[in-house]
């Protein structure tokens, strides 16, 4: 993911939090994901007009981390969703 | 003995069959021989408390069928409660009965997804399978439909034998309509399919065929279509992981409220199904026999018992088991350890190449036997 796209989830796949099982899910058609802890935090800051440069500046703020780790431990997250048109770049 | 509920996970899916009626008569038709009439469909208001008890449940994603779920007026007002139990809402659809003002509607009601099947990519094609003269047509003005509102779609090509050849094209549709995922989806051979066998069965040619277009298209397409493709049954060395595993994943309610645990479960004679005007479907889920005669690996034998693959495919399909060995706990015969594998494949290749046989059309549901109202 470059820093300069706009990463957004397109319609039909949406955050949802499964009270049965106390954990945030992705669903998408014909699919429910779990969700850790970074994957839930970056997919919730994702608004269709921050970059995902932008995004990772704040959550590295936010959580005082790296962010150099955080854009390394979501990249390959962020490309399986895509690859499943989860998730959609302007 | 008491059951053990904390082994048992909740549900994910639930397949709600809202009705049998449809306006097509396609001879692959999932729906059991015997239909539901619709005097006897469960009302709006028992479906409405069945997608609550599924929210409470655990289930996720809940898909919308039939026969043709468009077939049901109140349609909307159950995709609204669905939306309002917290489900993700997914209606399968042959298109026929939608209206640009019924998806309007649905949008509305908020609607996640739509999955719209293909009897073949042309008119001809399409509106023999179908039994449905006109239907093609009328698809295509759907899926513009659809797009016109921005619903996300899903293309569920249904293949045998008679339009293989149609894949490529089937693809290229999905990619014109839109569709972020396509299923290409060889005939099962349950329900009415299993009547269709001489002039459904794939040969063993075709089934390479589409292995390798379905290979080349995932390359050739990935990032903009997603291929999810069931291939042809009888030819395959190894069974399919059925129902993601019996009782583990997903649940089926029929038209008149019985609970299954997938949609052909009725095959198996000796199975006892509850329904939801009688049990909740918690209490269905967690205790019902049926639920727990496949669960888990204790019923194998062998050769399921000592194999490596206990739990990737859970032995198969137990309604396959049940339809050709006549015993719903062998292990399912597509298997290459079953020792009626080899009698599979022959009978496979002997229904490939049965020439010029009829196509038995699903019938409507109590249409002989009861009066129009």
């Amino acid at each position: 993911m470059e820093l300069d796209a706009i990463p957004y989830l397109p319609r039909g796949v949406r955050l949802h939090f499964d009270k049965v099982r106390d954990t945030w899910v992705l669903l998408a058609p014909e699919r429910a994901i779990t969700l850790d802890q970074v994957g839930q935090a970056i997919l919730s800051e994702l608004d269709g007009t921050r970059s995902f440069g932008q995004i990772t500046d704040d959550l590295a703020a936010k959580y005082n981390a790296p962010k150099d780790q955080i854009v390394q431990d979501s990249a390959g997250f962020l490309k399986a969703l895509r690859d499943r048109r989860f998730l959609e770049v302007q | 003995m008491a059951l053990d509920r904390s082994a048992i996970r909740p549900p994910i899916a639930m397949l709600a069959e809202l009705t049998h009626r449809c306006p097509l008569s396609c001879p692959y038709c999932s729906n059991p021989v015997e239909l539901t009439r619709i005097n006897s469909e469960l009302d709006t208001e028992t479906w409405q408390s069945v997608f609550k008890q599924a929210g409470e449940l655990g289930v996720l994603q809940l898909h919308l069928s039939g026969g043709e779920p468009a077939s049901r007026r109140d349609l909307e007002t159950l995709v609204t409660s669905a939306r309002d139990a917290g489900l993700y809402t997914n209606l399968i659809t042959s298109g026929i009965g939608l209206t640009e003002r019924r998806l309007k509607a649905l949008d509305e009601a908020g609607l996640d997804h739509i999955q719209l099947s293909l009897q073949g990519t042309d008119a001809p094609m399409a509106d023999q399978i179908g039994g449905y003269k006109g239907g093609f047509d009328r698809k295509m003005k759907v899926a513009e439909w659809i797009a016109d509102i921005g619903f996300p779609l899903t293309l569920n090509a249904v293949l045998h034998r008679r339009n293989l050849h149609q894949l490529p094209r089937a693809l290229e549709m999905a990619v014109e309509m839109g569709a972020r995922r396509i299923e290409v989806a060889t005939v099962q051979f349950h329900g009415w399919a299993l009547k269709n066998r001489d002039t459904l069965m794939p040969t063993r040619e075709q089934a390479r065929e589409a292995d390798r277009i379905v290979s080349e298209a995932r390359a050739a397409l990935k990032g903009t279509l997603v291929i999810d493709y069931v291939p042809a049954d009888y030819h395959s060395d190894f069974p399919k992981r059925c129902m993601g595993g019996w009782g583990t994943t997903g649940l089926n309610v029929a038209p008149d409220g019985k609970v299954l645990p997938c949609h052909a479960a009725e095959t198996i004679p000796h199975l006892q199904f509850d329904n939801v005007r009688d049990k909740s479907l918690s209490d269905i889920w967690y205790y019902n026999s049926a639920f727990q005669a496949y669960r888990g690996t204790d019923w194998m034998s062998e050769p399921c018992q000592s194999c490596e693959r206990k739990t990737v495919d859970f032995g198969g399909c137990r309604c396959q088991a049940m339809a050709i060995v006549g015993d719903a706990s062998a292990t399912d015969p597509v298997c290459i350890k079953s020792p009626h594998h080899g009698a599979l494949q022959a009978q496979a290749d002997a229904h490939a190449s049965v020439a010029d046989a009829p196509l038995v059309y699903r019938e409507a549901p109590g249409k002989e036997s009861e009066p129009a109202e």
